[in-house]
């Protein structure tokens, strides 16, 4: 049938005119393949309007779905050192980053911004998988570890969104060391007593979903987004299997227990709002109300007036919180 | 009898001369002694001008060789009163990654090992090294138990990789790896990895996060393997040298990098000529490194492990 691709259509053409279609107007889905308008594209977060198929994001995206009125601060990262092992394959490596670069207007493939969520403080640190697969390398590593100190500092959770092949083999052994170095981040965090919490995105595989993405204290999936350690072709060709339906999607590892939700990108923000509501305001609202009536209300200074309580001014003795629930902020502002 | 590598042809050779030479010792002659001695000496300077200077590729191979001594027999040869240890609590014991109890030096220890196997039989019960999220489960939890009594942990690090695959993945292949680095940095006992064979990315790192990483001489340690590298950026399997070259996964590139802590040296013609020589060399390796955490404090211990790691990458290689 290829006379009528190659000589039919082009005379149909010639006697027709073509039709002069500005390419970037509209987008194809790539999972449906329908037509989307690049405005209703937009206007829907890119989420393809008739199969729901989520479209990733870049990084400075992600931050204006995430923050209040898309509105952040992002932080310059230390860059660290370029091409550590003089890496060429069928190219250099340093051209390589020079053209992903230019392409992007980044310096590599992480967004480490602040600002607020639902008027709460919040730190994030964003994958740009535009930039060379969003893989991890020495300066991935450094802004998964500015992140962290930056959510230590403002006393703010860590919103960390992947969204990464893997670690950037160009950089070799110090590409894997970033698991560790990255490790180290999640555990600042940690020990600083804030809730990290990982948005994972299409796709989360390799050495960041084993390492620091794997590692939150709420596991949140966009819908569909491929997550796994192996990719699926090294699978196949290790096992000569073909994989089930619907393997290492964000579904599958709901339905394994690996991550707590999948929450669609309309719902996103509001929930990461709620969850980091939840942890950082405890009661904060005065909708906490315990169901057994309390054998004698006490307070926060009730406890301190017992003595040398231990308990730091930033945690609040749940027995303490009644029906007129204590706002925990307020021993926080001194 | 010896298995030899590819590039080691001409020793096979040499040695084959003095394996025919030795059989004809039955005759009366002197001068076969004389000719014997001449040719182990031309063996042994062929060995070393060889084994000098091995290509990253190479050394590859020596590091994957089928005589090598693997975690079963450091154990044996390192560790008394070894108790192992197994099961991972939650879904099963996985033999690619072996760990237990035993004395190091007289002192208790925790060991934990990926384990290769040696023949047909003992390769698939090991998975040739390739552990599940169980084998990685099964070591966080002999790490949390050494923590809990104060037992440094010792891993031999000799893994193609993390086992890819539909099960692995199920039961959280990833997570499984990413808590191990968790709990090694968790830890407040020293811990000490050697890589004595092949350190095979993310599933190498799960068990090697560790206050002091050694090598082997002829091992080697990589963010992904030589073929896989080079099937992806090269597109071409044949490409396998120059990805082993690029990758910069030797022992002597690692230290420059300043990944790895020390460079352990092997017999001549590798570890598998003389594995109870290397073994030895290694013991000393292992004592030297624990030595330096002897009567530190354990928050001291993590907060230096710590460090190291977030110290690494502030060079290149020039």
């Amino acid at each position: 049938m290829n006379w009528l691709k190659s000589w039919v259509r082009p005379k149909l053409r010639e006697l027709v005119g073509q039709k002069e279609i500005p390419d970037h107007l509209w987008h194809k889905c790539p999972s449906c393949e329908e037509m989307i308008f690049h405005r209703d594209l937009e206007k829907n977060l890119r989420v393809c309007q008739h199969c729901g198929h989520h479209m990733r994001l870049n990084a400075k995206k992600r931050c204006e779905l995430l923050f209040d009125d898309g509105e952040y601060t992002s932080i310059e990262l230390k860059s660290p050192i370029v091409d550590p092992l003089k890496f060429k394959d069928r190219r250099k490596y340093s051209d390589r980053l020079k053209e992903s670069q230019n392409k992007t207007g980044d310096d590599d493939a992480i967004l480490v911004a602040h600002g607020t969520m639902g008027a709460n403080k919040v730190v994030v640190a964003a994958f740009n998988f535009e930039f060379m697969g969003g893989s991890m390398g020495m300066a991935v590593g450094e802004g998964l570890l500015a992140a962290a100190r930056l959510a230590v500092m403002q006393r703010a959770p860590l919103i960390v969104v992947p969204s990464s092949g893997g670690a950037r083999m160009q950089e070799g052994i110090l590409s894997l060391m970033q698991m560790a170095r990255s490790t180290i981040a999640v555990e600042e965090v940690r020990e600083a007593g804030l809730p990290y919490i990982v948005l994972l995105t299409d796709p989360t595989t390799g050495g960041v979903s084993a390492s620091f993405a794997m590692l939150g204290d709420i596991a949140v999936s966009e819908p569909g987004a491929m997550i796994g350690f192996a990719g699926a072709r090294v699978i196949e060709q290790t096992i000569r299997q073909q994989l089930p339906e619907g393997f290492q999607r964000a579904e599958y590892l709901y339905e394994h227990g690996m991550i707590d939700m999948v929450v669609h990108r309309t719902d996103l923000r509001d929930t990461l709002i709620r969850i980091v509501g939840l942890l950082c305001n405890p009661g904060a609202s005065g909708e906490l109300v315990s169901l057994e009536p309390a054998p004698k209300k006490k307070t926060v200074s009730d406890v301190d007036e017992v003595g040398e309580d231990p308990t730091p001014a930033t945690f609040v003795d749940p027995d303490a919180i009644v029906v007129d629930a204590i706002d925990p902020n307020d021993d926080k502002k001194d | 009898m010896h298995n030899y590598l590819e590039f080691e042809k001409p020793i096979a050779e040499l040695e084959g001369k003095v394996q025919e030479l030795r059989h004809l010792t039955g005759s009366e002659e002197v001068n076969i002694a004389d000719e014997v001695g001449k040719l182990q000496t031309k063996v042994e300077k062929l060995l070393k001008s060889t084994y000098a200077k091995l290509s990253p590729w190479q050394k590859a191979m020596v590091a994957r060789h089928a005589n090598r001594p693997h975690t079963v027999d450091y154990i044996r040869d390192l560790i008394t009163e070894f108790t192992p240890l197994a099961g991972d609590r939650a879904f099963a014991e996985d033999s690619a990654i072996i760990g237990g109890m035993g004395r190091f030096r007289g002192e208790s220890v925790v060991v934990i090992g990926h384990e290769k196997g040696a023949d047909t039989d003992t390769r698939i019960k090991h998975n040739f090294g390739m552990a599940k999220p169980e084998g990685y489960r099964k070591a966080q939890r002999l790490m949390k138990l050494a923590d809990q009594f104060h037992l440094p942990v010792v891993t031999f690090v000799d893994t193609p990789g993390a086992y890819p695959g539909i099960d692995a993945e199920a039961r959280g292949q990833a997570e499984a790896i990413a808590r191990s680095i968790e709990v090694c940095l968790s830890l407040k006992v020293p811990m000490v990895s050697v890589v004595i064979g092949e350190g095979g990315s993310g599933g190498a790192i799960a068990v090697a996060t560790a206050n002091q990483v050694l090598m082997l001489e002829h091992s080697i340690y990589s963010v992904i393997s030589p073929e896989g590298c080079a099937s992806i950026l090269w597109r071409d399997k044949e490409q396998n040298q120059v990805a082993a070259e690029a990758l910069r996964l030797t022992a002597q590139d690692l230290l420059k990098l300043g990944v790895i802590d020390s460079i352990i040296a092997e017999p001549l013609g590798g570890a598998h000529r003389e594995p109870a020589a290397a073994i030895a060399t290694v013991g000393e390796g292992i004592e030297n490194a624990l030595a330096e955490y002897a009567g530190l404090d354990g928050g001291v211990i993590k907060a230096k492990r710590r460090e190291k790691f977030l110290e690494m990458g502030k060079h290149g290689l020039s």
